[in-house]
Formats: structure tokens, sequence, C-alpha cells
């Protein structure tokens, strides 16, 4: 018996489950009363209605992971530069909260964010005006700043974490002061790490429809919220294909570009030597 | 002054991004404790929630619907991964690519998409059972968590262990159980854990693929437009506590196996001079 037979009773699931699947999807962006078409895809395209919530759905997943890299990164920093015992014991603190149900941590922002929430009881305690916040664009950016921050965090920090710190000293030896030893040593070393979170939150901020429905009150629908509503609400399988199609593109482009971005990052690593 | 300045800030902004991702959990841990229905009004302390929460037929079925899907799922896909992983890692290199590239598809699929395709799958079978369909999907997203976990011991571990039982006159079975699996052990339990995690904590394959059948997160969500019990919060409460507890436990023990270690290289480092 050779070996590889261990791995055949997978390779029928994965062939079943998972290969089969996705051909399913593709099967169905792409026929409409079982001939081809290019129709399904093509309707979708030009909606305007289905494109206006596809362009606001990226700028809203980018906007949130150029918020979670801000915010992240100088985390990951802190953390990379702590003694190890007190890193181990904030890093641990920055990932409990995952442990805890996301759908009902979002929930929780609504108690936070309501009218006559949390915030703004804190807001009217020092007398500030009260904000409307809750169902509103910037509910849904928050919720997915806070759900995907901890993804940014995890990767840029294991990455700073391995970093030689003799390539700091050596760049002081040289005399580059703090700043410029950042943004020519540590910076250009993390990339792989900011290249990977990126990927971790970009994604899944396009696709969250959990987040968007209970924090966007369903007046900011976001692109898995639209594909959500073909299958789930509107049972039609044909539009609700050709819109995961279109997802699925986009996610392969954007893969595409980390890819080439890492691999850019590399030579550049190459030529620092 | 300056460098002491300096870590004041670093603190407080440490600080503030912590309180920012707690908030949410110390808001629904001090609702769990209210008299009122209703989140965010306090009307004075009480525990009845946490009394009622078991009562609650609903909630109990999500949460035994839960807590088996992530158990029977994570053991599954335990050994599916680990065969897998063995198999995979003596496969030659062309087919090798091609099995672990469409391995990793539900690892970078939107879970949105992962979901949608194993709806559309099951309803092309014509597959009913809502709880057999939660299973299937959680055993085939947590597989590549499994496989991938596994497969980098292998490559640290000698293939010619394996080699060497079987010339001793192990069957392949039983190279595999006294050889390669004891070597490959962190990995697995490593990919286990993960996997157990990751069904635990799903919502939106479990959304798309169970046919009504709800896990936690799925009544979560069903209940959230409505407004959530506070029973929910309790339990969470519960959840999140076994949690901690469970990581302060394994963090305090590995803590105190390091200082024994190093305690007992220093005994022997002192027994070492003459």
């Amino acid at each position: 018996m050779k070996r590889t037979m261990f791995s055949y009773p997978y390779i029928v699931w994965m062939l079943i489950f998972i290969l089969a699947p996705m051909l399913l999807i593709v099967y169905y962006a792409f026929t409409s009363d079982g001939g081809f078409t290019f129709a399904n895809i093509i309707d979708a395209l030009s909606s305007p209605s289905y494109m206006k919530v596809f362009f606001r759905s990226v700028w809203v997943a980018v906007k949130a992971t150029l918020i979670c890299l801000a915010t992240g990164y100088p985390i990951a920093y802190i953390l990379s530069q702590l003694k190890k015992s007190t890193a181990a014991i904030l890093y641990v603190l920055f990932i409990v909260p995952m442990w805890m149900n996301f759908l009902l941590r979002t929930y929780a922002w609504q108690v936070l964010l309501d009218g006559r929430g949390v915030l703004n009881a804190l807001l009217a305690a020092v007398g500030l005006p009260a904000q409307h916040l809750l169902f509103t664009e910037s509910a849904v950016m928050l919720g997915t700043v806070y759900n995907f921050l901890p993804f940014m965090i995890l990767p840029v920090y294991s990455v700073l974490v391995k970093l030689d710190k003799s390539l700091l000293e050596a760049a002081a030896d040289l005399g580059a002061n703090g700043l410029v030893t950042f943004v020519k040593v540590t910076l250009p070393q993390s990339l792989p790490g900011i290249i990977s979170g990126i990927t971790m939150v970009f994604i899944p901020a396009i696709t969250t429809f959990a987040i968007s429905g209970l924090l966007g009150g369903g007046k900011f629908m976001m692109f898995g919220e639209l594909i959500e509503n073909q299958f789930i609400t509107l049972q039609n399988m044909s539009t609700g294909s050709a819109l995961s199609f279109i997802l699925l593109i986009l996610v392969i482009i954007s893969m595409f570009v980390m890819r080439r971005a890492e691999h850019e990052s590399g030579q550049e690593g190459g030529r620092l030597w | 002054m300056v460098s002491r300045l300096r870590s004041f800030f670093k603190g407080t902004y440490l600080g503030l991004m912590l309180l920012f991702l707690y908030a949410p959990i110390i808001v629904l841990i001090i609702f769990s404790f209210n008299e009122s229905r209703v989140m965010g009004n306090w009307t004075g302390f009480s525990f009845k929630w946490y009394a009622k929460l078991f009562e609650d037929s609903t909630i109990t079925k999500a949460l035994s619907v839960t807590l088996s899907v992530a158990v029977l799922s994570a053991l599954s896909a335990t050994i599916i991964g680990t065969f897998a992983a063995i198999g995979i890692h003596s496969m030659r290199k062309r087919p090798r690519a091609v099995v672990e590239n469409i391995s990793q598809l539900p690892m970078v699929n939107p879970d949105l998409v992962t979901g949608i395709s194993m709806m559309m799958l099951f309803a092309f079978l014509g597959f009913k059972s809502g709880y057999m369909r939660m299973l299937i999907a959680h055993i085939t997203f947590n597989i590549p968590y499994v496989i991938f976990s596994v497969l980098p011991k292998l490559r640290q571990s000698s293939d010619s262990l394996y080699e060497a039982a079987l010339d001793l006159g192990c069957t392949p079975m039983q190279a595999l159980r006294q050889v390669v699996i004891p070597d490959i052990m962190p990995g697995i339990v490593s990919g286990c854990m993960l996997a157990f995690t990751l069904s635990l904590d799903d919502f939106v394959v479990t959304w798309f693929s169970s046919n009504g059948v709800e896990n936690l997160s799925v009544y979560i969500y069903a209940a959230a437009r409505r407004g959530i019990s506070p029973m929910i919060n309790a339990l969470s409460t519960l959840m999140f506590v076994a949690v901690v507890t469970l990581l302060l436990i394994i963090n305090l023990k590995s803590m105190k196996e390091e200082r024994e270690l190093a305690a007992q290289q220093k005994r022997l480092r002192a027994a070492a001079r003459p």
C-alpha cells in the first residue's frame, strides 16, 4: 500500500464538497434555462443599484482596512518592543475578545451607539451634544474595524517580533535616527505582515453581511448582504451566482495584487543587502 | 523624561485600544445581570437570566447543536485531515500542487461564497437534514486547517522512520500509529483545536447551509432583529469566563513549566561546576 492512498478518502470528499460546489456557482452564473449565457453577469454589472452597492462595499472595505492598518500597526509595533513576558500577556489580551461570539459583540455596539445608549450618556456627562451614530455608514465602518482589527495586529506582530534587532543597531551605528530606521528598516521588513494583514481584513470586510445588517439597519446594504438577499429572500440562484462570481473575481484580483506586492517587497528586501 | 513620556503615550494608546475591544464585552456582561429585559436600560441587579437560561428550550437546543457540531466536526476533520496530510506529503509534485491548491479554497474563499456553494450543492443533491448539512459543511471548512497545520510537522519529521517501521515488520497502519502519528502530534492537536474554535464561532457558512437548524450564532442573528434576550448575555458571559479561565490555566501552566525548566538548568549548571 502506497502512502498516498491515505489521502484518497479526503480527495473524494474534496471533489464532492469543495470543488463541485464551486463549479455549481460558475454553472448557475453562466446558464439560464439550461443554456449558456453571459446575460446574468451582464445584467448584474449593468444594474446601477447593484453596482452602487458594490462600489460602496469596496470603498467601505478599503477605508476599514486602512483604519485597521493605521491603528493596528502601532499596537503590533509597541507590543513587539515590550519585554517578552509583558508582550505575551498583552498579546493574549488582544486576542481574547475574539473568543466571544462576534455577532453578539457587534450587537452590543447597538447598545453602545444607540441614541439613548452608553456613548451618548457619556457624551452628555461631559457636556457634549448627542451623536446620531446607529444605523449610519460610520456605524458599519466602526463594526467592521472592530471585528477585523485583531486580524491586522496578529500578522504584523508576528513579523515584527522576529525582526533581527541587530539590523536596528546597525542602522543606529550608521547614523540613522529613529524615524529613518523605522522607514528604511522596520517598515520594509514588516511588509509581508502588512500584506497578509490587509488580505485578512479586506476580503472579509467586503463580504460581511452580518455587520451591515446589525449596525446599518438595512439602510447601508453591503455586497455580502446583497448576495445573501438574492439567495435567501429572493431565491434567485442565477443573479446570486452571478454576483458571487463577480465577488470571486474581485477576490482573485486582490490576492494577485497582494502576491505581486509581496514578491516585489521580497526583491526590495534583497536590494537592501 | 522624554522616554518616560513616550512610554506613557504608548501605554495610553494600548489601553484605549483595549478599551475599544472590550467595551462591547463589558456591556454584554453588565447587562446579563440586569433586572430589565431591555439591554441599555439598567433597572437593578439580578441573577434571573442565568436561572432562566437553562429552562429555555430554544437556547439549550442551539447550544447543544453548536457544541455537538463543534466536537464532531473537529474530530472528523482531524481524522480525515491527518490522513490526507500524510498522503499528500508523499505525493509527487504536480498532483500535490493540485490537491493543495484546491484544499486552500475554503481558507481563501470568503465564508459567504463557501456557504452559498454548500447550500447550492445540498439543494442540487436534494439533501434535506439541516443538522447533517451543518456538520458536513463544518467538516469541509475545517479539514484544510488540519491539513495545513499537520503538513509542516511532516516536513520536519523524517520519512525514513516510516520506511524503517515497515522494514521491521509493521503494517502501514501500525507504522502510522506507532511512528508517524506520535511524531506529528503537536500539529494534529493544534489543527483540532483550531477546527473546534472555527466551528464553535461559525455563523456565515451555517446560516446558508443549515436549512433552518440553528446553532448559537444563527440564533443570535435571527434574534437580534427583535432584540436579544439577556439570557444570551448570560450564556455568553458563562462561555467567555470558561474560555478565559482555560486560557489562564494553560498560560500559567506553561509559565510554571518554563520556570521549572530554568531552575532545573540552573541546578544542572551549578552541579557541573567543579
